[in-house]
């Protein structure tokens, strides 16, 4: 099992959701999160004065996905959150030791 | 009393509206009517005591609704006030901001009603009242109006409404001078300090400058006019806030080295857009019904010039900020509006609507640079009250000298024509002459009080430690909204 963290665009959240949805993934969790990349956030003016934001606001979306299926999830996630300008996210895929689902103590991939 | 000839004309016109109306319905006209039916004229009863006294009552009973339907707009400027400064406040300091502009009205109707009012209408000097000085309870024989008026508040004796709606109308003005305050000292100063120099601003200060100018003081003899409060309300309010920003100093972290200044973004431009809207809507209780009489022909001209300036200068500062931001910003907007509201309210009955216009268009564009001088000099005002309510107040005094022409409504007759329309200095030097006077009385009056303030409470200022984690948490232990996270970096 893997786990696939996307930080994408708060406006790509609908479309990464059908994206994924459309594959068959059986869940997720999103996070609102604020960050910085290359972008290194932007200037704004309040009343005249010009301020930084360093940090952008971003989704994070988390979802544990079996080993077999990444190759797909990431593709599609990478069709559904790209614009093509700077600020577009990253994607993390990481190993996942373990699951359970709390209602049933189903573990592995039976929890998925 | 520089008003005086205000209340007359509807009173007249009433008077003989009635007569005819009730003249044509007992005779007929006089082309129509048939001999016989002058002859019974003739013997109908003639127009009695009664029937005078009838329509007097009829007078005073309008004159009073509107009275004190204004005042009730004026009230719900607070409302506006408080949404202003809260939406541009950060949200850790909202609560404080809130109950600033909540409790501020109930200090000041307790501290007009126990001494301000007497000081401020009172028969007494040419600097302050003395008759009558105590909640409002000196001999007064309202609504009876000029010569047949016999009390001690004769400063008011120009509109023939009770005593007590006088009184109402100008607790609504005096806590509107004080509300302007609240903002400009936001996010650093005590709670409990400002909660006492709203005691001595409302009991002591105002009344004294407006004692000069509506309450038949020195500033009055001079032929200085102010409508409904350039200067006695807003300028005022301004000079007091001016004292306390100095007093207190900046913000934590907002100029830094170098002439840099940071911005600190308000927590909600909602809050702010619609206390602006607020605030508009309360101004049309604010200029016409300083009439204090139902003058139509009046409260018409001056809802109209009223209107005209804050949409002029909406555009006006929108336009300027677009010019030098390269965006139009909605905080210089919401403040370009207040600006050209306050420069109208001295001149809204003395000048012509396209003379608003014009007004309105120079407050908006006056409020930007002001806004930017004001940071430039480092006097740090988180809502921007000297630029809409300093700058604007002294501006709008003074146009009424420019732009003056007593043609325009019966409520201008007062005036001398102002400089643009030849009359020269006649009325543009009394009201520099109010500027320059009204501005050093009420800001070393101010000063003096803030410091007394500062003795009273062991200095004004929140320590540095409330101040970065905000002062609802530390002055009232409570959140504004407990159910958020707040990550401010400032």
């Amino acid at each position: 099992m893997k786990k696939i963290e996307a930080i994408i665009k708060p406006f790509k959240l609908d479309e990464v959701k059908s994206a994924l949805q459309e594959l068959g993934i059986s869940g997720m969790t999103v996070v609102e999160v604020k960050g910085f990349g290359r972008q290194k956030g932007h200037t704004e003016i309040y009343r005249g004065a010009e301020y930084m934001v360093e940090f952008v606001p971003k989704i994070k979306i988390e979802a544990a996905v079996p080993a077999d299926s990444v190759a797909a999830v990431v593709e599609r996630i990478l069709t559904a959150a790209r614009t093509g300008k700077i600020g577009d996210g990253k994607i993390f895929v990481y190993d996942v030791e373990e699951v359970v689902r709390i209602r049933t103590g189903e573990r592995g991939r039976e929890a998925l | 009393m520089t008003r005086s000839t205000i209340g007359k004309w509807p009173l007249i016109l009433v008077f003989l509206a009635t007569l005819f109306l009730s003249g044509a319905a007992a005779v007929g006209s006089a082309e129509e009517a048939p001999a016989p039916a002058v002859q019974k004229a003739a013997s109908a009863p003639a127009f009695t005591q009664e029937m005078a006294d009838a329509i007097a009552n009829q007078k005073i009973a309008m004159d009073t609704v509107w009275v004190m339907v204004t005042a009730f707009l004026v009230f719900f400027m607070n409302l506006g006030f408080g949404l202003v400064e809260s939406g541009f406040c950060r949200a850790k300091n909202c609560v404080n901001i809130l109950f600033k502009n909540f409790v501020v009205f109930a200090v000041s109707s307790l501290a007009f009603l126990a001494l301000g009012f007497g000081l401020m209408f009172g028969d007494g000097t040419a600097f302050f009242g003395l008759k009558g000085l105590f909640f409002a309870t000196g001999a007064d024989n309202s609504p009876a109006m000029g010569d047949a008026y016999q009390g001690v508040y004769s400063a008011l004796n120009w509109t023939g409404v009770p005593l007590w709606a006088k009184f109402f109308f100008q607790l609504v003005f005096a806590g509107t001078a004080a509300t302007i305050v609240s903002g400009a000292v936001a996010e650093r100063i005590k709670f409990q300090a400002f909660v006492i120099f709203t005691f001595f601003m409302v009991g002591i200060v105002y009344p004294i400058g407006g004692h000069l100018i509506w309450g038949g003081g020195w500033l009055a003899s001079k032929g200085f006019l102010d409508f409904a409060g350039s200067t006695v309300v807003h300028s005022i309010g301004g000079w007091a806030a001016l004292a306390g920003i100095i007093m207190l100093g900046p913000r934590i972290g907002k100029y830094g080295p170098g002439g840099k200044v940071n911005a600190f973004p308000g927590h909600s431009m909602t809050s702010a857009a619609i206390g602006v809207f607020v605030l508009w809507f309360g101004w049309f209780g604010f200029n016409p019904g300083s009439t204090m009489a139902a003058d139509w022909a009046s409260i018409a001209h001056v809802a109209t010039t009223t209107n005209t300036a804050a949409a002029a200068a909406t555009l006006s500062s929108m336009i300027t900020a677009w010019v030098l931001l390269g965006k139009p910003d909605l905080g210089m907007a919401l403040n370009g509006c207040l600006a050209g509201l306050v420069a109208i309210t001295a001149p809204c009955a003395f000048v012509s609507v396209p003379s608003s216009l014009l007004i309105g268009l120079i407050a908006g564009i006056l409020v930007v640079l002001a806004v930017f001088f004001f940071d430039r000099i480092r006097i740090d005002d988180p809502v921007g009250a000297t630029a809409v309510h300093l700058a604007n107040g002294v501006f709008g005094t003074i146009a009424l000298g420019l732009f003056a022409d007593p043609a325009v409504c019966p409520a201008a007759a007062a005036a001398k024509k102002g400089l643009f329309l030849g009359g020269g200095m006649g009325q543009l030097g009394p009201q520099l002459l109010g500027v320059a006077l009204v501005g050093a009385a009420v800001f070393a009056l101010s000063l003096a009080f803030w410091f007394v303030t500062k003795i009273l409470c062991n200095g004004i200022r929140v320590s540095e430690e409330e101040e970065m984690e905000g002062l609802d948490y530390h002055e009232h232990g409570n959140a504004a909204y407990p159910n958020f996270q707040l990550i401010e970096k400032r």
